[in-house]
């Protein structure tokens, strides 16, 4: 009778602590010792309990040791992160800070100057990424025609789409800039070179867009499109009112994604000597003997990226508390 | 003149053949009910009428008219053929409402103001008119397909398919949507459902047709197709059914 109620319960609380593993853990953990001693003490404390027989209190103890060894993990390698970037920036009496952080960061006119670029890099994406948002929308919208009369339209959508794709970012604005302006057509004699570096960033990132916005559109169930369609809603009305709104909310994050490497891609631009913020910044390393020119012109990219991050993350949380259940 | 006619009806998936010469009659405010195994081609067959499904084969009419084929503006005629789905298939994105709305102001090019007005007794009669402002994801089943209702009956329809509508259901949220299926057959809206729940068919019917392997096999009135199968078929589904303890 009693062999029998033995038999049904559970292994779990039969089980010894694994006491030898949570010791060699928590030696380990040491590495890091803030945390590393309390795993330590509660290793020593479960081999105790262990050892006394109090198999409960002995596996409770163990189980904080364990969660201690992972707090040492996850907290002792940023530790160990940031002990190794300090060590990295004051080596050497601090040679590579010097070379990031040198006095020009304090210089109030290398910042004038500077902004006075990176306003050129903010009007190019800003207008670019409107262009972009409508192009890529119609490139997409081409690609997915349906049927066999429009063929020869998904095939030429498809075609920009590879091409674009293919060719590197720097490349494409040498070929528009230059070789529209040496071409000198009619029209595009009243645009300027920031108009052609315009033009050239919309193909390239038209092309990426124009895909991100296909999977969005393909994401939206079939369902969907069928209700839209049973309601006499057109093929058109269907996208524009029903899939493409959808598509639009779940693309979000993958566009922003583009946008940023637009935003950071207008830096290219100087290279058809447009005097951007890159621009300004080889100006001021070059006229002040300093490399940290480079350091400021990253500071402005990252001081625009972090916030349209945390703003995409806002607009579909909000997005999502409006319209999920719960 | 019969007011939605089929004859002759195939449609194929690829090399799959589902219906297989469809005849079918239904007069005006008639209440037909599709029963039949899963698969059997009762769905494929409400979503040839309206034309979601192109058919292959055949030829259907609605007072007359051609309404398969070519030359058929499909955009009218699902203006006048509505249909609701077991899935419901709200737009998650919009409000009630603005599912509603849509179409009629779309399609029937109804100004909003008149739509809203109309839009918002269908959905008091559903009981629904509080929710207008919420989001499809925040109601449950039961309502969500009572908006879809309204969402078909916003158009004026001169016929409602309604596909399975309460399969997807609690049990408990059926009746609250077979309810408004009852109303509507009272007040003669024209109806063809495909349906398992066989008790709500043989109550709200006019015409019971059951479907076996892509025809109507057996059709009649819901005392006779219920009560007293004549053919081997119905008599084993309908067996199944009594079986299953859902007669």
């Amino acid at each position: 009778m009693t062999e029998n109620i033995q038999l049904v319960v559970p292994a779990a609380t039969r089980r010894a602590p694994r006491v030898l593993t949570y010791r060699a853990a928590s030696v380990l953990s040491l590495l890091f010792p803030f945390t590393g001693i309390f795993a330590l003490l509660a290793s020593l404390k479960a081999g105790r309990l262990s050892k006394s027989g109090d198999l409960e209190a002995a596996r409770e103890s163990g189980e904080r040791a364990r969660e201690w060894c992972w707090y040492s993990l996850g907290y002792g390698l940023l530790a160990y992160f940031v002990v190794f970037m300090v060590l990295l920036f004051t080596a050497q009496n601090g040679a590579l800070a010097n070379v990031y952080f040198d006095d020009v960061i304090f210089n109030r006119e290398a910042w004038d100057s500077l902004l006075k670029g990176f306003w050129i890099n903010i009007q190019i994406f800003v207008v670019a990424e409107i262009l972009v948002l409508i192009w890529a929308l119609v490139v997409a919208l081409l690609r997915l025609l349906p049927g066999k009369a429009c063929a020869p339209i998904r095939f030429v959508a498809a075609a920009y789409t590879d091409l674009f794709r293919s060719i590197p970012a720097i490349l494409v604005l040498y070929l528009i800039v230059y070789g529209l302006q040496k071409a000198q057509l009619p029209l595009l004699d009243s645009l300027d070179v920031q108009d052609f570096c315009v033009i050239a960033l919309v193909l390239v990132y038209g092309a990426y867009v124009s895909e991100v916005y296909r999977a969005g559109i393909q994401s939206i169930h079939w369902s969907q499109f069928a209700a839209a369609r049973s309601l006499g809603l057109s093929y058109g009305q269907s996208m524009r009112f029903v899939v493409v709104p959808q598509a639009v909310r779940r693309i979000i994050p993958p566009l922003l994604n583009d946008f940023i490497g637009l935003q950071k891609d207008t830096a290219l631009v100087s290279a058809v000597g447009i005097l951007e913020v890159l621009g300004r910044a080889r100006f001021i390393n070059n006229s002040q003997a300093t490399f940290t020119g480079y350091t400021m012109a990253a500071l402005l990219f990252i001081a625009i990226t972090i916030p349209q991050a945390r703003a995409a993350e806002w607009l579909i949380k909000r997005d999502q508390s409006r319209t999920r259940a719960g | 003149m019969a007011f939605l006619q089929m004859e002759g009806v195939h449609k194929y998936f690829g090399e799959n053949h589902v219906l297989r010469g469809v005849d079918l009659v239904v007069e005006r405010h008639q209440v037909v009910c599709l029963i039949g195994a899963s698969g059997c081609g009762k769905s494929t067959l409400l979503r040839c009428i309206n034309a979601l499904e192109p058919i292959s084969d055949g030829l259907i009419r609605i007072d007359g008219n051609r309404v398969s084929g070519t030359g058929v503006d499909l955009n009218d005629l699902r203006a006048d053929v509505g249909i609701v789905f077991q899935s419901f298939n709200l737009f998650p994105h919009m409000t009630v409402l603005d599912n509603v709305i849509l179409a009629p102001m779309k399609v029937l090019k109804r100004k909003k103001a008149a739509a809203t007005s109309i839009g918002m007794d269908l959905l008091q009669r559903v009981g629904l008119a509080e929710k207008a402002d919420e989001y499809p994801d925040r109601l449950s089943g039961g309502q969500q397909q009572r908006v879809a209702i309204v969402r078909a009956l916003a158009m004026d329809p001169r016929v409602l398919l309604l596909d399975e509508i309460t399969s997807a259901l609690d049990p408990e949220l059926v009746a609250e949507v077979l309810n408004i299926v009852r109303e509507l057959a009272a007040d003669g809206m024209t109806m063809m459902l495909a349906t398992h729940e066989m008790g709500f068919a043989r109550e709200v019917s006019s015409k019971v047709c059951f479907v076996h392997e892509g025809v109507i096999h057996e059709e009649g009135p819901p005392e006779l197709i219920f009560g007293d199968p004549q053919r081997e078929r119905t008599q084993a589904f309908l067996k199944r059914i009594v079986d299953a303890g859902r007669l």
